[in-house]
């Protein structure tokens, strides 16, 4: 094949050419030719980042296993081999078979944070299709995306045919049978593309006017339009050319309505009401990747309730998987990948009600094998010194990660990650003098009602946490901390609040630099030209295609990654384009504003976000909903789903036994986090581990 | 040290055109791997960080498939070099192929310190003709000194003599726009020579090839034991000790 003499030539000159070969242990090579339906998944950034989503694994699995469909993977190429592949005009292909991305039926992107939005029309454009939704026909692959960016998909809605909203296990498959049907129906009236042919549009002209006309996109193309008005039919698949947006006056938000008949007014989330079976012949990568393991998803959603925390408003409810069905998991994955490493994952892995059980026996069944056990996420309350030993039998461990996020227990409580200063002190007792040497500590800067008293407190908790590590084992005590600047999210109770202003991030991290400096402590913060990105993408409308779109062609990419980070590239595209980032992530909102993702039900109610925005901003701490459901919304929306569960596999009570309370203190203690915590279907990891945010705020 | 109580197992195996981008360090966990999966009661490292005994005779260059490879494993019991055959067949991906495994005296020197050269077969696209490159083999075997630089990750750039690392060089075949050479290197520590720097002195820099290890050569006596019989993969690039990155 041409491609292959082509990768001759190019890969010894390449960085880690074993990102684009394939052939691992565990990939599903089936025959092309006698497999009709066929589907790229697409993680738009590197290999090692896509090979560690746990989301993509899980589908992979699933269409695989369906006899008539394959699954083929496809990652973004690193600049090096982008470049190498234009000179060569090789256009992007799948691990698999080798096949370019335009013979595929359907590719579907993974979307877990906002930052990989420029890669997905570096890859697009790597295939040889056109970028927008609108210029694109029944003739080219139908292209999708899913993932937790999705619950805003907006900023994104030029250039999807389709989004995938919520838990992605049933609705693949519905997409790709749907498609099938559509396909034989039209079959006579399709001829096939012409081969591919690198197309590339990198470097055209400046943005082109508003895309006032967007939604009439596929009306000129029968067939197009009638395969997507049968998507849009199914329930969590959101057709974006099918609505139009609408704004105000004065520029902000005012509305989003459907412009064909018979498609939902609003888009609610996929969820499946009990966990399918885990995965366990994952594909067992040669090259080390970020998370090199396998991984169990032990539950979904949490209950805790923390008001900055995305994952924890859209993944509920929470759902628990037996712990025999784990177990067996465990068998089945060293049988059938060999890994040395297994994660248990969740929001929150002491909140599993059999946590001690699941570690004790998995250590019984398999600590001779040197099996490490990963647990992201323990709350420090169930995180005996049991567990703690129980896991050292796997993997020599420097210590442990702890998540405060805020550093007063007044601004805790705003948070509602009611944590006491003093229960934090209290483990890092236990930390240090059990010789563990190292303690990492998550902040956020710019919560709301943050004064310059909490981001001190910062600096003196961390001093605190040392002092106590130097009584222990002296000079050998390190505390890490690490400080993000929030970023107020979507579907959360903090989308109300504004990004902090540049001028003070900077003033606060400036301070806690100079605070904190000295032996036994490293601080690491985020660059806040990159806070803002994020805050703009995640918070955007419609309006920011042209910005996203704009910025790639001034050569924005991989900006998750803080040497490929191209700030100038993003100010000259807002500036192009006329957009005011700050109106996006600075502007104080008002309550009952509107917001571009109104439409996207993810199953709260808006009240409850705003009642919860309210509390926060009053100090009113809310408890765990397993002990007092607040009627978020979520067993409304999903009464049916609720019903077929059985009661101790679902965290919310059983439908007609509401438990509802109002907000009460309480005091606990703090939650270590794990950054390799992965959440299901592909919300995750942002890619610091490759490549870690030191020492350079700007 | 070799430790008698362990097995020690010979494996010969090629490492085929779809892994040929692998490096030396992932090869080492494919092997972990595999006899995981092939439930073999791998031999492992005391200490903090245990590693698996395992032991490759000679890293392969990146991009290289290998044909007969030679790997050294340690099991804490027995099996029988049949059933390890079996079991790893199954256990191992498609492009990792087991040719032949045998039980080898734990006493007995690190495979390492036995290789002392390698034989490639280099087949290369081009368009000259075959008795032009047939020349420039002549001109090189004639060279007494072939003085090059070899750059490094991140220091400066060494310059070196290709000439003594240059066993034999054969032009095996030529047509249809390829030719195909076969070369013996010196493969001993410190003295290793690299099919493609050959491939570059012949004036073949930047063509497509594809390049394949033939054979190890092992010297049958060892004059001076090397320190370690087994020795411990331990160049690891990642962290483990540090949980928190
Ligand atoms: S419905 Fe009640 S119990 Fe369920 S997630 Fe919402 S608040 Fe919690």
């Amino acid at each position: 094949m041409d491609v292959e003499i082509a990768l001759d030539r190019i890969l010894p000159h390449v960085e880690k050419p074993a990102r684009y070969t394939g052939g691992e242990y565990n990939s599903i090579v089936k025959n092309w030719t006698q497999v009709p339906y066929r589907l790229a998944l697409a993680f738009p950034d590197t290999y090692e980042l896509g090979m560690s989503n746990l989301g993509l694994a899980i589908l992979y699995d699933i269409v695989n296993k369906e006899p008539d469909m394959l699954a083929e993977r496809v990652y973004c190429p690193w600049p090096d081999m982008e470049g190498a592949m234009r000179r060569e005009g090789i256009p992007l292909y799948s691990l698999e078979t080798y096949h370019p991305l335009t013979d595929f039926d359907v590719i579907g992107f993974s979307l877990p944070y906002e930052q990989l939005y420029t890669n997905v029309l570096t890859m697009l454009d790597l295939a040889g299709l056109p970028l927008r939704a609108a210029e694109r026909d029944e003739h080219h692959p139908l292209i999708i995306a899913g993932g937790s960016a999705v619950y805003n998909p907006e900023p994104m809605a030029d250039f999807f045919d389709a989004f995938i909203v919520g838990e992605g296990e049933e609705v693949i498959l519905e997409v790709m049978r749907t498609y099938g049907g559509w396909r034989e129906d039209w079959d006579q009236a399709l001829t096939p593309l012409p081969p591919s042919l690198l197309y590339s549009s990198r470097g055209a002209g400046l943005c082109g006017p508003p895309t006032a006309k967007f939604g009439r996109g596929s009306e000129g193309h029968p067939a197009k339009h009638d395969l997507l008005r049968r998507l849009a039919r199914i329930e969590g698949v959101y057709v974006p050319s099918f609505y139009e947006a609408e704004y105000n006056a004065d520029g902000t938000f005012a509305a989003i309505h459907p412009t064909v008949p018979d498609v939902p007014a609003r888009i609610t989330k996929r969820i499946v009401p009990v966990l399918p079976p885990p995965v366990t012949r994952f594909i067992v990568p040669y090259l080390d990747i970020v998370h090199n393991r396998a991984a169990i998803e032990i539950q979904r959603g949490c209950t805790r309730g923390c008001r900055f925390c995305h994952a924890g408003m859209v993944f509920r409810p929470v759902r628990e998987r037996p712990l025999a069905e784990i177990l067996q998991a465990v068998d089945d994955i060293i049988a059938q990948t060999g890994f040395e490493e297994v994660s248990f994952l969740s929001l929150s892995s002491s909140d599993y009600s059999k946590i001690g059980d699941l570690v004790r026996e998995t250590m019984r069944r398999h600590g001779d094998k040197r099996l490490s056990i990963g647990l992201p996420s323990l709350r420090i309350e169930s995180f005996s010194v049991d567990i703690m030993e129980q896991l050292e039998k796997g993997r020599r461990r420097s210590g442990f990660t702890f998540a405060p996020e805020a550093a007063t227990d007044r601004l805790r409580d705003v948070i509602n990650k009611p944590v006491s200063t003093d229960a934090l002190l209290q483990v890092a007792e236990e930390v240090y003098s059990r010789g563990w040497t190292t303690i990492k500590l998550y902040f956020m800067i710019g919560h709301p009602t943050q004064t310059m008293e909490d981001v001190r407190a910062i600096a003196r908790l961390a001093r605190q946490v040392l002092a106590v590590g130097r009584k222990h084992i002296g000079k050998k005590a390190n505390v890490r901390i690490g400080v993000s600047t929030l970023v107020p999210k979507p579907h959360t109770p903090f989308q109300w609040v504004p990004l902090e202003e540049e001028s003070l991030i900077r003033e606060q991290l400036s301070y806690l630099r100079d605070a904190l400096s000295g032996p036994g402590l490293h601080l690491n913060w985020n660059n806040p030209r990159e806070t803002l990105l994020e805050a703009v993408l995640s918070r955007g409308d419609r309006r920011l295609g042209r910005v996203i779109r704009r910025a790639w062609e001034l050569g924005a990419k991989l900006d998750g990654w803080q040497d490929q980070f191209n700030d100038a590239a993003w100010t000259q595209a807002y500036q192009e384009c006329g957009i005011d980032p700050d109106f996006y992530a600075r502007r104080p909102r008002a309550l009952d504003e509107a917001f571009p993702w109104d439409h996207i039900d993810v199953g709260l109610k808006k009240k409850f976000l705003a009642d919860e925005y309210q509390n926060a901003l009053a100090g009113k701490v809310i408890v765990d909903c397993r002990e007092h459901c607040f009627s978020c919304g979520i067993l409304k929306t999903f009464k049916e789903e609720r019903k077929q569960t059985p009661d101790e596999m679902w965290g919310c009570p059983a439908v007609g036994h509401r438990r509802t309370g109002a907000p009460l203190r309480i005091l606990e203690s703090p939650v270590p986090v794990d950054e390799s915590l992965l959440i299901p279907l592909s919300l995750a990891l942002t890619p610091q581990p490759l490549s870690p945010k030191v020492g350079r705020g700007g | 040290m070799p430790d008698p109580a362990l097995q020690r197992l010979r494996l010969t195996y090629g490492k085929g055109e779809a892994i040929r981008f692998i490096s030396n360090l992932d090869l080492m966990r494919l092997w972990e791997r595999a006899a995981r999966r092939a439930r073999l009661p791998l031999a492992y490292s005391h200490g903090f960080n245990p590693q698996p005994k395992i032991a490759n005779a000679h890293a392969l260059p990146v991009g290289c498939a290998g044909e007969n490879e030679v790997i050294d494993l340690w099991l804490e019991a027995r099996v029988e070099p049949e059933e390890v055959a079996r079991r790893l067949r199954e256990a191992l991906p498609p492009a990792a192929q087991l040719i032949h495994v045998e039980e080898a005296d734990p006493r007995e020197p690190s495979l390492q310190s036995r290789v002392c050269a390698a034989e490639y077969r280099a087949q290369v696209q081009t368009d000259e003709m075959g008795h032009a490159i047939a020349e420039r083999v002549q001109v090189l075997l004639a060279a007494q000194e072939l003085p090059r630089q070899r750059a490094r990750h991140g220091k400066p750039p060494v310059i070196y003599d290709l000439r003594p690392l240059l066993l034999d060089l054969r032009l095996r075949g030529y047509g249809n726009g390829e030719a195909t050479f076969w070369m013996r290197l010196r493969a001993e520590p410190g003295a290793t020579g690299r099919p493609d720097e050959v491939l570059d002195a012949l004036g073949l820099a930047d063509v497509p090839r594809r390049v394949a290890r033939e054979r190890l050569i092992f010297a049958e006596f060892v004059q001076v034991a090397p320190a370690s019989a087994a020795p411990v993969i331990s160049d690891d690039d990642t962290d483990p000790e540090s949980p928190l990155e």
